[in-house]
Parts: C-alpha cells; sequence; structure tokens
C-alpha cells in the first residue's frame, strides 16, 4: 500500500472494512454519548428536586 | 496480608468512588490498545492469501464476537450473585452491563454481515453460529425491556436476573454451533490446545483489538453502573452529596 488512495481502497474491500470500522466507532460514540445525556438528565433533575423539594421521577 | 476486603466495596457509596477512580485507567488503556490494535491490523499484517484486505474486518468482528459472549456471561453472573444474596449492587452491575453486550453483538453481527457479503456471497444465513448470536442480542432486549417494564426496582432485578441465567444455555451453543452443525461460518480463530493457524500479526493485532475492547467495557461499565448507583439511591445522603457536586 502506496498511498491514501489504494490504503482507503483495501483491494476492493473498502465498502465491508470502512463500513466495519466506521460501525464500530459510531456505536462507541453513541454509547459515550448517551451515558453524557443520562448523567446530566440526572443531575438536572436532582437539582430540580433540590429547588422545588418535590420528587420529579 | 495485603488482601482487599471485597465486601467493603459491596456498599454503592464505597463502591461508587472506587469505579470513578478506576474508568478514566480502563478508558486510556482502551484507546492505547486500539490505536495499538488497528496500528498492527491495518499497517503491519499482511494481505490475506484467500480473502485479499477483506479479511481485516476480523481485527473488529472476533473481537466485539468475543466480548458479546463474555459480557453476557459477565451479566448473568452478577445477576446470580444478586439474586443469591440480595444485594443491590450485583444487580446494578448485571443492569449496567447489558446496553453495551447488546451494543458487543450488534457489533459481531454488522461486522459478520460485512465480511460474510464478499467471502460467502451473502450479508446473512439462517445458520447455527449467526442464528444463536442473533438469540443472544434478543436475550440482551429481553432483559433491557423486562428490566424496565417493572416498576419495583428490585422485583425488575430478580425477573430480569433470571431471564439472564436462564440465558446462558445459549452461550455453548455459540459457541459450539460451528463444530455441531454444518456452517457456513468457519471455525475457532484461536484454540488452546492447537498451534496457531494465523500468521504472526494477524493473530498479535486480534488480541491486542480484544484486550481493547475488554477494557472498554470495563470501563462503560463502570461508568453506567455509577449512574445507575446515583439513579437508585438518590435519596440517600452519600448520592445526594454526589449530585450536589456534579451540579
Amino acid at each position: 500500500m502506496n498511498n491514501l488512495g489504494d490504503f482507503l481502497a483495501m483491494g476492493g474491500y473498502g465498502l465491508y472494512v470502512w463500513g466495519s470500522l466506521g460501525m464500530c466507532a459510531a456505536v462507541v460514540v453513541a454509547e459515550l454519548v448517551v451515558i453524557r445525556l443520562r448523567r446530566r438528565l440526572l443531575v438536572q433533575e436532582a437539582g430540580d428536586e433540590r429547588a422545588t423539594g418535590e420528587p420529579v421521577a | 496480608m495485603g488482601s482487599i476486603n471485597w465486601f467493603h466495596y459491596a456498599a454503592p457509596q464505597r463502591f461508587y468512588p472506587l469505579a470513578g477512580q478506576l474508568v478514566p485507567w480502563f478508558g486510556a488503556l482502551a484507546v492505547v490498545l486500539t490505536a495499538i490494535g488497528l496500528y498492527i491490523g491495518l499497517w503491519v499484517a499482511p494481505t490475506d492469501a484467500q480473502q485479499g484486505e477483506a479479511y481485516r474486518i476480523i481485527f473488529v468482528h472476533v473481537p466485539t464476537a468475543w466480548m458479546s459472549m463474555v459480557v453476557y456471561l459477565a451479566m448473568a453472573t452478577w445477576a446470580a450473585i444478586g439474586l443469591v444474596f440480595n444485594s443491590r449492587l450485583s444487580s446494578m452491575m448485571a443492569t449496567a452491563l447489558a446496553p453495551t453486550g447488546a451494543l458487543m453483538t450488534f457489533l459481531a453481527l454488522w461486522t459478520g454481515a460485512l465480511w460474510g457479503k464478499p467471502t460467502w456471497g451473502t450479508w446473512w444465513v439462517w445458520d447455527a453460529r449467526l442464528t444463536s448470536e442473533l438469540v443472544l442480542l434478543f436475550l440482551y432486549i429481553g432483559f433491557m425491556a423486562l428490566h424496565s417494564a417493572i416498576d419495583d426496582t428490585r422485583r425488575a432485578d430478580r425477573a430480569a436476573g433470571l431471564l439472564a441465567i436462564v440465558g446462558v444455555v445459549n452461550l455453548p451453543i455459540i459457541y459450539f454451533s460451528v463444530q455441531w452443525w454444518n456452517t457456513l461460518h468457519q471455525g475457532a480463530s484461536v484454540s488452546i490446545t492447537k498451534a496457531p493457524s494465523m500468521a504472526t500479526p494477524m493473530l498479535m493485532g486480534m488480541l491486542v483489538m480484544a484486550l481493547a475492547c475488554w477494557m472498554y467495557c470495563i470501563a462503560v461499565a463502570l461508568a453506567r453502573v455509577r449512574l445507575i448507583m446515583l439513579e437508585r439511591e438518590r435519596h440517600a445522603p452519600w448520592a445526594r452529596q454526589a449530585l450536589e457536586g456534579m451540579a
């Protein structure tokens, strides 16, 4: 593999190889984002509960 | 003699800070090992004589497929400990592992389909290995659905835990499916009893990626179990304190 084009082409199997690696990357990013959002929501709800004195959930 | 009292950490308020300290280490290891594994897998490892470059899918397919089973076994073990000892933290660990296990199973199926198309000429066949792996995905989804369908958390732990334990029968079916039935799927990639059939860089790349997958799953499961602890114990003084510190 001499250049970037050859590397990305993966001998004609680019779609399959990069489709596999790309989905793995996407799943990892999505999982980390969801955890972050879940944490933010929890902190927000706990803050609301402290402010109002009433349970949110 | 330097032994750790594990029961000390069975209480959520003590496990919470410990897990918090461990997450960045496992996360960093996952990043470093992934970089090394991809370097070996994409640059160092030679082109396969039969499959050309398509075989490089192995570096994500085998690790995710292994983890799909390892995470299930861990989840079922924690669920069983939770059922037997009625320990909250064990059930929380089982619940924290389920989404990561489901994602690993999905990735094993996805990368398998993308590998099957160029090598077998089909995305999917209803053979024993593929079907039992799909059943594994449904077991994870069933575990999560059942858990979220029951309002009483402790009852949800017990019901979903029981499902997880029963589902363990699927693991040997997945593992031995390539020996028990005729299948398109190739046999085990790595065996303890046989000499490795792969070139060394291929094997190294796969093992490093597998290790990276382990580290990732541990980091994410610990991060998620910390959230679950806070969610469930939000009215306990330690959790209130932690939540106020995060606001």
